[in-house]
């Protein structure tokens, strides 16, 4: 038994899981496909039911990481193969090329000050831009950037051989840790057991041609207005709809966008979403006081600590306008986008003119949509593409495979808590392996 | 030999110009429809009650009628007709149990006694030959007129398309199938956002105000887009729509035969007066 244990991805479930393998004595080997460690909750404003800023409570944890001595953290990296067994995983991890020297990078940022290329920033879900040389945010793990090979045009101008364009990080950087000639690179690493949390996506827009099908500007998804709201964000903070940068006044939050749907082929709630949506809907409003925030739902589902008390805050003292019943339509009219919907509880139809309108789109499982499976694990999926634990009730973070286990979202959309509850219990499990050892 | 060809009572009557232009293209275009010997009404709705055979006997022995001439499709105009046809030929797929309850009632009727329905036969829109046996390309290079300049929104109802996984025929939310018609004829479609909201239907019967509104916020979204004309697959879409005479609301086949040329047919609604080509 090699005491030592594989986490792939870094989001709060990852990071959570390492955490407390390494702080048990053992060594964690914590691999992300993005540059940068935080996963969907560095992108989150401020957290349900409490408010916390989310990077506020989110960072001691993401700086521990980074400094842990038991963990060795492998970002901008992605599964190559995982072979052996129980016990002894052979794992070859494939380093893609990020064009500058960490171990030389002292995370200045001259060389993201000078660049001068930029591109949409998938971070701030497009609504914002990145350099072509960038980091996630300013509060990453690793604090190092990565080049961009599609935007940086001194790598275009290297590949198809022409003369040497560019080359303003190269100049700038202070300790020459800029390396244009980096190619991507494997490591192996032989682990006792692995810890699986790639988490969700979200639902594309493009898949709803009712509600615009991503077409309309000012029709966007939680996730962007989270960005919006979020002091980090491309507007800091200020809530400015992406159209023509304007506030808007009128706001309508559409829940279920996909979710409880077979039409759509997303049967199952997404289970955050009455939560975030009240959130969104109270922080617009501490935003713009005079604005109005409607809500479109099904049916609310608030089980959990605080939560209906907070849905009721939401409804009954700070303004927000909930409408029981579906959105049929959205579409585009002059600077307006018109909501066509019914309140099912007074049996009309409803017309809202709004300035924006934000989706709350199903939560997808990752490896199904940027189609990652994760190569040399054969774990079983549900009909929805998620984890399926071997157990659904007794065993809901232990995979079909012996010591691969698994937390998060991966599993079934859900909420911080329950992610971070899920995280520490699979392990729970990997310690629980590593104390019994030889005896497995 | 053309393809057979269904018009239903509409195309018979209050949309006669709709049929004649209709047959008129397709033979142009080298595809000519058939007409059914002696057919019948096809119901006009599509039952929505699960139970009730019944009024599937009708679409059914349009059906039988349009086997017995061994073509592989037939093929209709009216989007009304076509989603009833359809979508019988969809359900008679799919339950076995309700084919033989249809067939007993047929075959031991007197008029069409011996006669069963085997489901073979595939019921297809003009629109759907157009695209996939002749191709837009095709097209495009037979419009010796083309309507260049010509800005036309394309309408297509709830019928035509609906319910999608029956149907088959386009996006029920986003369609090309007309706009890509409007473009081989050389015309500029013109996207507003009510393409595929209902104009009202059979309301126009006993509650007119309903149809009204309906296709009032249609007509008025396609003018303030810039249409300079309206087209439909839909003969009771036309009627409701054409009631606001605000835009000429024409068939694509009646378009289909001003880019080809031919000019002698009767459009009734069709007034090339009204914009320039």
């Amino acid at each position: 038994m090699i005491n030592k244990a594989l986490v792939i991805g870094a989001g709060i479930a990852g990071i959570q899981a390492s955490l407390d393998i390494a702080n048990s004595g053992y060594q964690v080997v914590l691999v992300d496909r993005l540059p940068s460690i935080g996963g969907h909750m560095a992108q989150l404003s401020e957290t349900f039911p409490t408010l916390d800023c989310s990077q506020c409570i989110m960072t001691p944890r993401t700086v521990e990481v980074g400094h842990h001595e038991n963990i060795q953290l492998y970002t901008y990296c992605e599964i190559a193969s995982i072979s052996g067994a129980p016990g002894d995983f052979a794992v070859k991890i494939r380093q893609k090329a990020k064009y500058v020297n960490w171990d030389a990078c002292t995370g200045c940022g001259a060389c993201q000050e000078k660049c001068p290329w930029k591109a949409p920033a998938e971070f701030e879900r497009w609504m914002g831009v990145r350099k072509a040389i960038y980091t996630l945010s300013p509060q990453a793990v690793p604090n190092k950037p990565v080049v961009n090979p599609d935007v940086c045009v001194r790598l275009q101008s290297m590949a198809k051989g022409e003369k040497l364009k560019c080359g303003a990080c190269l100049k700038f950087c202070p300790t020459n840790s800029i390396d244009f000639e980096q190619k991507e690179s494997f490591v192996e690493e032989h682990v006792g057991a692995i810890v699986v949390a790639t988490g969700i996506d979200l639902f594309p827009q493009t898949r709803l041609p009712e509600y615009g099908g991503g077409k309309v500007p000012d029709v966007i998804d939680a996730l962007a207005f989270e960005r919006l709201l979020a002091a980090s964000g491309p507007t800091g903070g200020k809530v400015k709809r992406p159209s023509d940068g304007k506030e808007p006044h009128e706001v309508v939050f559409v829940q279920c966008a996909g979710s409880r749907d077979p039409e759509h082929g997303v049967p199952y709630c997404s289970k955050i979403c009455c939560m975030y949506t009240a959130k969104q809907a109270i922080l617009y409003k501490h935003r713009v006081h005079h604005g109005q925030p409607y809500v479109f739902y099904i049916d609310i589902r608030a089980g959990g600590k605080g939560y209906e008390e907070f849905i009721n805050r939401a409804q009954q003292d700070e303004g927000v306008l909930y409408l029981r019943g579906k959105v049929s339509k959205i579409y585009r009219d002059g600077d307006k986008v018109m909501v066509w919907g019914s309140d099912t509880l007074s049996g009309r139809k409803i017309e809202i003119a709004a300035d924006l309108v934000v989706l709350s789109v199903a939560a997808i499982p990752a490896i199904s949509n940027n189609g990652h499976k994760i190569p040399g694990l054969d774990l079983m999926l549900d009909a929805d593409g998620f984890y399926q634990p071997s157990e659904a009730e007794l065993a809901p973070v232990e995979s079909n495979l012996p010591g691969v286990f698994l937390a998060g979202a991966g599993i079934g959309p859900k909420d911080i808590p329950e992610t971070v509850a899920q995280a520490s219990s699979a392990a729970a499990k990997v310690l629980t392996l590593f104390r019994r050892g030889a005896s497995l | 030999m053309g393809t057979p060809y269904f018009p239903g009572c509409t195309l018979a009557t209050k949309a006669k110009n709709y049929d004649t232009s209709g047959k008129a293209v397709a033979a142009a275009l080298g595809m000519p429809l058939d007409e059914l010997p002696d057919w019948q009404c096809c119901g006009a709705t599509f039952p929505l009650a699960t139970d009730n055979t019944m009024s599937l006997i009708a679409p059914a022995r349009v059906l039988i009628q349009a086997e017995q001439t061994h073509a592989k499709q037939v093929t209709t105009l009216c989007a009304i007709c076509f989603n009833v046809l359809k979508r019988t030929e969809f359900s008679l797929r799919k339950h076995p149990e309700q084919l033989e309850r249809i067939n007993w009632f047929v075959s031991t009727d007197e008029t069409t006694a011996g006669q069963t329905y085997t489901g073979k036969v595939r019921v297809t829109h003009f629109l759907q030959q157009l695209r996939d046996d002749l191709g837009w390309k095709a097209v495009g290079e037979k419009a010796t007129q083309p309507l260049k300049g010509l800005k036309v929104a394309p309408y297509y109802g709830c019928l035509l398309l609906r319910p999608p996984a029956e149907i088959g025929l386009d996006d029920p939310d986003q369609p090309t199938i007309l706009a890509d018609l409007l473009k081989a004829l050389g015309a500029e479609p013109v996207d507003f956002p009510f393409k595929c909201e209902c104009c009202g239907s059979y309301l126009a019967v006993n509650k007119p105000d309903v149809p009204s509104a309906l296709s009032g916020t249609i007509v008025e979204s396609a003018a303030k887009h810039g249409a300079q004309a309206i087209v439909t697959a839909c003969p009771l879409c036309q009627y409701n729509l054409d009631a606001k005479h605000t835009l000429p609301v024409v068939y694509f086949t009646e378009l289909i035969a001003a880019a080809l040329g031919l000019g002698q047919i009767s459009m009734t609604n069709f007034q090339l007066s009204k914009f320039t080509i």
